[in-house]
């Protein structure tokens, strides 16, 4: 089988769709105001900027003044996070979230509880990954003005029962924070249907540019925000607004959402096949994650008595991009906190496998995957000493 | 972020495989952190004639046993007991930083298949 391309890790970015490169293009060379100017060229970009706020809303079922627009999706978690925290630190210090969020909001929390006092729960998953939202209603106490879990998982995209936690959150009137970032494109947003306070996304996840994302912040919900400056995105947020990337996003969130059942049904066939395909080509290899409750394009494994990176460098050498979440393919030296809080042991979790499926993928590049998959596998067994101890 | 000597050995690694009844054998690392190494040695008049490595490891790990086992096959064991890690990232020309230490052990892991060598000889001896 020839050589060919293919990327599979649309979980760490997607293409920009030339569509919302060619609703941006004015932005860089003609429309190229300051949104706060009042002159005519400033005042294009600010009506280019609110028709993408309305766009926005429209698809969260909010209001244009409940979103933001940030710098990217790890802003939008620091801005809900430590903008809530710090806002109703008089009230409490204390924060609800789950042992598998991403580090935009792990991290956020782990520094709020070293250098500024406040309490962190983390909450434990199931072996696929899911909070049980009784666990959340448990944990609250009354000093708790946060609740942040993940609407759905990054490494094993497993969707996790927001709509329940979220319902939970409002009984006791907790604000209530979802990170949308793997979700945005191809999930369900109505921030109404999913009792929902505040909520994170990122552009470059569902085809949109890079370096842009968008923070909903309910109407009532007050926050203090961590950047200050101008009185952009009605003080929540100060910095020149970044036009063309707004555009990009409200664009491309549009064509992801109004095309989300038939791209899923596509999706989905293709990532069964895929999950399918891997299983039963190799002993001792396991689905991660939620067999059904996962997004459409997320096929997750461990590939036992093997490391992820050597998997990824021979996939590499072979022409196809994936991700792992072992510890060699990060700047940490420890596998996985997701699989590890799944209860996954150690040396497994360093041979994860992560195939995000995207729009561009066929039938042709999930064959091909499953063609030289197998051999990349079976030469690093070969040369594990873990593997013939297990065989 | 690897060399293209380091893509090679890990692509084409050199002296894969395990030694039966071997005179020495070394292991460094640990699954658990995700880098194991096992060597195998034959001794003959104190030069190393055959060497074999088995790895779980990442790409450098891989590479590195490849690089090292090269590098000490057909040497006395009182040279090989010189090579160091360092010298083994040197010849690949360089590993990431980060690389450093989890997964250069290869120099170690000959280094104890050495002393379990002459440990095995010493015990052969008479009292």
């Amino acid at each position: 089988m020839a050589k060919r391309t293919v990327y599979m890790d649309h979980a760490a970015t997607t293409p920009v769709d030339p569509r919302v490169v060619e609703a941006m293009l004015p932005y860089f060379t003609e429309g190229y105001g300051n949104a706060s100017s009042v002159y005519r060229l400033g005042q294009e970009a600010r009506k280019a900027i609110d028709e993408a706020r309305a766009d926005v809303a429209q698809t969260l079922n909010c209001t244009p003044r409940e979103i933001i627009f940030t710098g990217c999706g790890s802003e939008s978690d620091n801005l809900a996070i430590r903008g809530i925290a710090f806002w109703n630190r008089d009230k409490g210090t204390h924060i609800i979230t789950s042992s598998i969020e991403h580090h935009a909001v792990s991290h956020t929390c782990e520094q709020l509880e070293k250098h500024f006092g406040f309490q962190v729960t983390y909450l434990p998953v199931d072996k696929y990954g899911r909070v049980d939202p009784t666990d959340v209603e448990k944990a609250i106490t009354e000093k708790t003005t946060l609740i942040t879990i993940m609407y759905a998982n990054n490494e094993v995209g497993t969707i996790e029962p927001i709509a329940e936690i979220g319902e939970i959150a409002r009984a006791h009137k907790i604000p209530f924070h979802t990170d949308a970032i793997q979700a945005g494109g191809a999930l369900d947003l109505d921030v109404e249907a999913l009792n929902l306070d505040l909520l994170s996304l990122s552009a470059h996840k569902f085809y949109g540019p890079k370096g842009v994302g968008v923070l909903y912040l309910r109407r009532g919900v007050r926050l203090l925000p961590p950047q200050t400056g101008g009185a952009h995105e009605l003080n929540r947020r100060a910095g020149t607004e970044n036009v063309a990337g707004i555009v990009g996003l409200a664009t491309a969130l549009k064509l992801a959402q109004g095309h989300r059942e038939e791209n899923n049904r596509k999706l989905i066939a293709l990532r069964d096949r895929l999950i399918e395909g891997v299983l039963s080509s190799m002993l001792d290899t396991q689905l991660t994650g939620h067999p059904k409750e996962r997004l459409p394009n997320s096929a997750s494994f461990t590939i036992n008595y093997v490391e992820g990176e050597g998997l990824l460098l021979g996939l590499d050498m072979m022409g196809t991009a994936a991700s792992s979440g072992s510890a060699c393919t990060s700047a940490s030296l420890e596998p996985s906190h997701v699989l590890l809080a799944m209860g996954i042991p150690p040396e497994v979790a360093h041979g994860s496998l992560r195939l995000t499926l995207g729009h561009e993928n066929s039938d042709e590049d999930v064959d091909y995957l499953l063609e030289v998959l197998p051999g990349i596998v079976e030469r690093l067994r070969s040369m594990s000493p873990l593997y013939t101890t297990a065989s | 972020m690897y060399s293209e000597k380091v893509m090679n050995h890990f692509m084409n690694p050199h002296n894969v495989g395990v030694i039966e009844d071997p005179d020495g054998v070394g292991k460094e690392g640990n699954p658990i952190c995700g880098d194991l190494m096992e060597i195998f040695i034959k001794v003959k008049d104190d030069r190393i004639v055959d060497i074999k490595f088995r790895t779980f490891g990442c790409g450098a790990a891989i590479a590195t046993s490849s690089m090292a086992t090269e590098m000490v096959k057909g040497k006395t064991i009182e040279e090989a007991m010189e090579i160091t890690n360092k010298a083994v990232a040197e010849a690949l020309d360089g590993l990431p930083p980060i690389k450093m230490h989890c997964s250069n052990l290869a120099a170690d892991a000959i280094h104890a298949a050495i002393e379990d060598y002459l440990e095995k000889k010493r015990a052969k001896q008479p009292a």
